[in-house]
């Protein structure tokens, strides 16, 4: 993992001293509600429904087993207890008061972490694949570039006041575990034919009010030009980008009003001046970069260990965790571990502090000390020898993090809603919770197989409702909640925007309206067909035709 | 006009008038006579900045321009201006950076506007060094805003981002 230089050091602890003394100004108005916002919101501190609440970042959803320890420890004493992790891989405290968040910021930076830039017009935290470094399907390790890319944008002086929110994905594998194509900009790992290492950069993609899969920009950028090229984007952004309307403000309504090729090329023009200058990363940088993320002190491990062998023939609860909640490691002899944070009746994404430390011990026992974020709001143990998945699997269990659902319809993605959020229109946590207990027997969550289901308080689309398999909305009709429902929604390679399936439902009919969906899948679907190919396959009618009657 | 400005960390007096781009037509024809030096917004400094030394004929931007207008005459241009309508309009820090990085600008780069305590350090990174700060901000409380961070920004005013942490440093 990245560890701090001094200067890194410096940078936050510069800005817990900064922030500060802008909390101080605020309190005794010396500084504008108007004018505190803005600095807020890139320390992460939002004003919500009960408390202010902070998003803590955690770069390309890593973690270190103290770091989670940290968090635990300020879940406990500067929140109730608990944490909510998000789909941008962040972790978000609901209860926290605005006249401590500089104390927090203080704690976190003890450990190395902050909460700069997880909102506001600038650029977001990094994310990548949850199984960045791990997974056999990697063409390489796109962490040391996150890591380039996390040190350039922090504190970016150019780009602080951007017209809009802007986020920025790096994925390694041949599939894409992190939804490069939804975000501002996203790099997929490439290798030229030549040996070349370098990434596809595609851009205009995002989720949120108006929903777009993103563009290639650039089949094969070379790496050494990473930061020059992403410069050239974010420059003809902030220039260009409309400022009149926060709604039409992201990049995607620029790339569509200029269109691909027009901001192409003012991007290339941008570029051209600056390929090949000082901006270019030297071969040695990544190297050093490299370095940090190679774990070449893990010992040995058997593909074949008899512990975990006769475990897997002989307890048929352990079986079924490995079939959903293990995935292959690039070593046959680890595996990742996926600890579900989507157990029935506590709300999606959401850890105790008991459970941040639990997690962090069996990381440490178990997992070299390591933790990922997903982006589907679970936490990843990303090192496990396969003997020790029977203990880790009781370990987990005994925390309530051992739910078999990972990818099943219960692993639900989820935004904190109207319970928390002042942007939100409706709840999201209760209806999720419904839907959980509804469908909480294994053997037809099993049966069913992998499923996505996404669910979003606002159109702000924060449980990327729009890439769901399935995917729920709230909305307001007449002050009262709302939930439409769209479908054909995924990620990946083959990336779409679900569809609308017709009006909105109440609450309580959504799981309902789950159940008549699946129907519709199990009495059509191919052998070995997943629902999404189903829903590719078959159009909307047939799910519609089953949901409203025939009529609508 | 405030009279004051933050110069390279000091206050100074300011000495250049500044014109609207509404102004009457015999105001500006009896500043112009005066000899400046002038602040004019691009439009009129490209009417009328032949009528002046070189020396004392300052332009203006606001965040929409382009920087085509200005770029044959960079080297003789004593200073440059970008307005910011509000502090969150991030468009006069590319314009900045192009102007010092890009274009070479070596003459005063100015920023006027909804310019705030907060902000100046990062200004400053881009490129400004010189800052005629909203009225009601304390000029004095805000010099300390440029030792706000004791570490250097990647890719800031006249660097690149070659990731080498030394270079990172000043």
């Amino acid at each position: 993992m990245y560890r701090y230089n001094e200067t890194d050091q410096r940078l936050v602890d510069d800005r817990v001293v900064q922030f500060r003394d802008q909390v101080a100004r605020f309190l005794d108005g010396r500084l504008a509600e108007d004018e505190f916002r803005p600095l807020r919101l890139q320390n992460g501190l939002y004003i919500q429904r009960h408390a202010p609440m902070l998003r803590v970042a955690i770069p390309y959803g890593t973690l270190a087993a103290y770091q989670l320890r940290k968090l635990a420890d300020i879940a406990r004493r500067y929140d109730r207890g608990y944490g909510h992790f998000t789909t941008r891989s962040n972790i978000q405290f609901n209860w926290v008061r605005l006249e401590e968040t500089p104390d927090i910021l203080a704690e976190l930076a003890t450990v190395q972490m902050h909460a700069i830039q997880t909102s506001g017009n600038c650029i977001r935290n990094i994310t990548t694949d949850q199984f960045a470094g791990v997974a056999a399907d990697e063409l390489f390790d796109p962490r040391p570039y996150c890591e380039i890319v996390r040190q350039w944008s922090t504190l970016a002086p150019e780009f602080l006041f951007l017209p809009r929110k802007f986020k920025i994905a790096i994925a390694g594998g041949e599939e894409d575990r992190a939804a490069v194509r939804f975000h501002d900009i996203g790099a997929r790992a490439r290798v030229a034919e030549d040996g070349r290492i370098g990434f596809q950069v595609f851009v205009g993609g995002g989720l949120g009010r108006t929903p777009m899969v993103g563009q290639c920009l650039k089949d094969f950028l070379p790496r050494e030009e990473l930061l020059n090229y992403f410069e050239a984007i974010l420059r003809v952004y902030n220039r260009y980008g409309r400022r009149d309307n926060k709604y039409k403000a992201r990049i995607k309504i620029l790339v569509k009003d200029l269109t691909l090729d027009g901001f192409g090329k003012e991007v290339e023009d941008e570029w051209a001046w600056s390929r090949g200058g000082p901006g270019v990363i030297a071969e040695q940088t990544f190297d050093d970069m490299a370095a940090f993320f190679t774990r070449s002190d893990l010992p040995p491990a058997d593909a074949a260990d008899p512990v975990y062998v006769a475990a897997l023939a002989s307890n048929r609860a352990f079986a079924r965790w490995v079939e959903r909640n293990v995935a292959g490691h690039r070593d046959p002899g680890r595996a990742i571990v996926t600890l579900s944070l989507k157990k029935s009746g506590s709300p999606p994404g959401d850890a105790t502090a008991e459970q941040m430390d639990g997690v962090a011990e069996l990381a440490e026992r178990f997992g070299a000390g390591e933790i990922r974020v997903s982006h589907e709001q679970n936490l990843v143990l990303p090192h496990v020898a396969r003997r020790d998945l029977p203990a880790l699997w009781e370990g987990a269990r005994a925390l309530g993090l051992a739910t078999p659902n990972i990818g099943l319809l219960t692993d639900v993605v989820c935004c904190p809603g109207g319970d928390f959020c002042s942007l939100a229109n409706a709840r999201s946590i209760p209806v999720a919770a419904a839907v959980q207990q509804r469908f909480e027997d294994l053997d037809y969550q099993f049966d069913i197989g992998p499923l996505e289901l996404n669910m979003s308080g606002c159109v702000n689309a924060c449980g990327h409702h729009h890439i769901g398999h399935i995917g729920i909305l709230g909305v307001d009709k007449n002050n009262e909640e709302y939930y439409q429902v769209t479908i054909g929604g995924r990620e990946g390679s083959r990336a779409a925007i679900g569809k609308v399936i017709g009006p909105a439902f109440a609450a309580q009919q959504i799981p309902y309206v789950i159940q008549r969906l699946l129907e519709v899948y199990l009495a059509l679907r191919h052998e070995g067909e997943l629902f999404i190919d189903a829903v590719e396959r078959l159009g909307l009618e047939p799910f519609k035709t089953r949901v409203y009657g025939g009529g609508a | 006009m405030s009279a004051a400005i933050l110069k390279h960390g000091e206050i100074v007096a300011d000495r250049w008038q500044p014109i609207a781009a509404d102004a009457r037509a015999a105001h500006i024809a009896d500043a112009i006579a005066a000899g400046g030096p002038l602040l004019l917004p691009l439009p009129l400094w490209l009417e009328r900045r032949a009528e002046l030394e070189p020396q004392r004929a300052g332009v203006l931007l606001v965040a929409e321009d382009g920087l085509d207008a200005v770029l044959p005459w960079l080297d003789d241009i004593p200073l440059i201006a970008i307005h910011f309508p509000v502090f969150t309009d991030g468009r006069g820090y590319s314009l900045a950076r192009l102007l010092r990085n890009r274009h070479g600008y070596h003459g005063e780069l100015r920023a006027v506007g909804d310019v705030l305590r907060d902000q100046l350090y990062f200004l400053h990174r881009c490129g400004f060094d010189a800052f005629a700060m909203r009225a009601d901000q304390a000029v004095e409380e805000a010099r300390a805003a440029f030792a706000d961070y004791s570490w250097a920004p990647l890719g800031g005013r006249g660097e690149g981002h070659g990731m080498s942490h030394n270079e990172r440093v000043e």
